[in-house]
């Protein structure tokens, strides 16, 4: 048999022929290049397209700061809020066994699936004027709706699966014998949650908050069903964009979608220097129990 | 590894607090207000509610959402698997920044990815003026609407392949190509076999994705009813009309929808993790 040219050559016989290689190459590069760099490029390209005075006027002006600071603190609530929840839900289903453990994977995935606008249009029924608890929230002189309260709310609602997401499986690898040893030597139960398990799935943690924050501060879809979108009073950076859009003052919409794009960019640096980090404990811990 | 025996009692505590706190959270989120919904469209008797969701405006928002999803996740289950391959097997410069860049879709607001992709393919737009020399409009009819769904599902290909491909033993080809089998012959019955599972979980949840995208469509599309009007928007322009129970009863089909869909593809990552080495 002929057996011989493949054996001793395993290298070639595990890759393909360079003129294959660069064809594949050119394809996906090309597929990468039209649908995530042309995008990047237009934005900062338009944002800037009317000098740099017209930008720095758009991201500047009353509105536009109005709509950042409002983005800012929708995220600085729901981002916490979520946290909190990420690791309440991650420590029930990752350590413990119990019935219905996978459906509640499945409730919490939910937004992820869920269309924003039903996101937006449930909070509505329960919350709006002609909502389940419209009535007593007007009487009590509480705007939930068209108002800071709604926003936070489904933007809470969109973004609470992602720290969930990254901290269970992260929690289930880790197994619960270094809880079970930390509280056999007499470790009280918040003290084994904060000295033992939460160092140990902080890397999980820190990329979750930041897929939660860059979720949060570019939430649309929800958040336009809810805001009423009022200048100055209810708009979001995204729905700030939207508007500029629709008056067909594109500059100013790019230069404020160029902040945001700014932060998407942050969000993946922050990232992948999260990812590097997690590898290189990872490699460290495999080296220190190697030896042993 | 990763079950514990169930008969093995839980000496953690924090269980009643945690599981309290997830269940109070979920209810008051979720369950609560996706339940206002699906009681809404009960406001409707069975006539109305069949006569909103299958009007003919409702159809021809459900023909082009699923079938523009459909043609993006397939788009992007072909693309994603080559770019998955290129990261995984070849190196090339800015390797490192590229395989960042996937996530893009992920970090980027939707808003933000609408209006640019609306800049490139609008018929004076960057790519766009080509196309539309040719009398192919791209922006605002049904290629433009698939064309920002490509972008949204784009890293859920990728990311879930990738892994699966990193995992899979070189070892297997080495063998099979020993065996006498050429390039392509391996890359049929050894590599895309093992990767059947991960291919179809990133398919769905590309899929699913794009069924309930909303901002980057809405920018794109024109909502044009009939032509270009995605469900999520005729949603927004019923609720625009006060017309809340017709907003709640399309609601509630598409959360079905959604909901079936997660429920399989919870059932699709269950197989593929159990295909790719039992755990993890």
């Amino acid at each position: 048999m002929s057996a011989g040219s493949g054996q001793f050559q395993p290298r070639r016989a595990t890759t393909e022929p360079l003129w294959l290689r660069a064809i594949l190459l050119t394809f996906a590069l090309g597929f990468l290049a039209l649908f995530l760099l042309l995008p990047l490029v237009i934005v900062f390209g338009e944002a800037f397209s009317k000098g740099w005075q017209v930008y720095v006027a758009a991201v500047t002006e009353p509105a536009a700061a109005h709509a950042i600071k409002l983005t800012l603190i929708a995220a600085a609530i729901a981002v916490p809020c979520n946290a909190i929840f990420g690791l309440a839900a991650s420590w029930a289903i990752a350590k413990f066994q119990f019935r219905g453990r996978q459906f509640l994977i499945t409730l919490i995935d939910l937004p992820i699936a869920v269309s924003p606008v039903i996101a937006g249009l449930s909070l509505m029924l329960i919350f709006g004027a002609r909502g389940w608890w419209g009535e007593w929230l007007n009487d009590h002189d509480l705007q939930v709706m068209f108002a800071v309260p709604g926003i936070v709310l489904a933007t809470i609602f969109i973004t609470f699966p992602y720290v969930a997401r990254e901290l269970i499986p992260m929690m289930q690898q880790q197994g619960r014998e270094a809880e079970e040893a930390a509280l056999t030597l007499g470790a009280s139960g918040w003290q084994t949650f904060i000295r033992v398990t939460l160092p140990s799935v902080k890397w999980a943690l820190l990329y979750g908050l930041i897929l939660c924050n860059a979720r949060a501060m570019g939430e649309f879809g929800a958040v336009s069903v809810v805001s009423g979108k009022i200048r100055e009073q209810t708009n979001t950076m995204p729905l700030h964009i939207e508007i500029l859009y629709n008056e067909y003052q594109f500059a100013a919409a790019f230069a404020v979608s160029s902040l945001l794009a700014l932060l998407a960019l942050l969000t993946l640096v922050l990232k992948s220097s999260l990812e590097w980090r997690a590898a290189r404990d990872l490699a460290e811990a495999e080296a220190c129990r190697r030896p042993e | 590894m990763l079950f514990k025996k169930s008969s093995q009692k839980p000496v953690l505590p924090g269980f009643g607090l945690s599981m309290g706190f997830t269940t109070f959270y979920l209810s008051l989120l979720v369950f609560l207000p996706l339940s206002a919904l699906v009681l809404k469209s009960f406001e409707l008797d069975w006539a109305g509610f069949v006569k909103v969701v299958a009007s003919e405006r409702a159809i021809a928002s459900y023909q082009l959402t699923f079938g523009s999803s459909f043609i993006a996740a397939l788009i992007n289950l072909v693309f994603g698997l080559l770019v998955a391959w290129v990261l995984v097997r070849y190196s090339f410069p800015f390797k490192k920044i590229i395989d960042a860049l996937v996530d893009l879709p992920f970090a980027l607001p939707t808003a933000v990815a609408g209006i640019a992709l609306t800049a490139i393919y609008a018929p004076n737009g960057w790519i766009g003026q080509y196309f539309y020399q040719w009398g192919i409009k791209i922006a605002y009819t049904p290629i433009g609407v698939t064309l920002a769904l490509v972008f949204i599902g784009l890293p859920f290909v990728v990311r879930t392949v990738q892994p699966v491909l990193e995992d899979l033993e070189q070892e297997l080809e080495e063998a099979a190509a020993s065996l006498g089998a050429n390039r392509l012959q391996i890359f049929c019955r050894v590599i895309f076999p093992a990767l059947i599972p991960s291919l179809l979980t990133g398919f769905a949840l590309a899929f699913a994705r794009a069924i309930g995208e909303y901002g980057s469509v809405v920018f794109i599309s024109g909502n044009m009813p009939f032509r270009t009007e995605i469900t999520p928007l005729l949603i927004m322009s019923r609720l625009e009309e006060f017309d809340y129970a017709g907003a709640a009863a399309l609601g509630t089909v598409m959360l079905l929808i959604s909901f079936l869909l997660l429920l399989l593809i919870n059932a699709l990552q269950h197989w593929s993790q159990q295909r790719h080495g039992g755990g993890r």
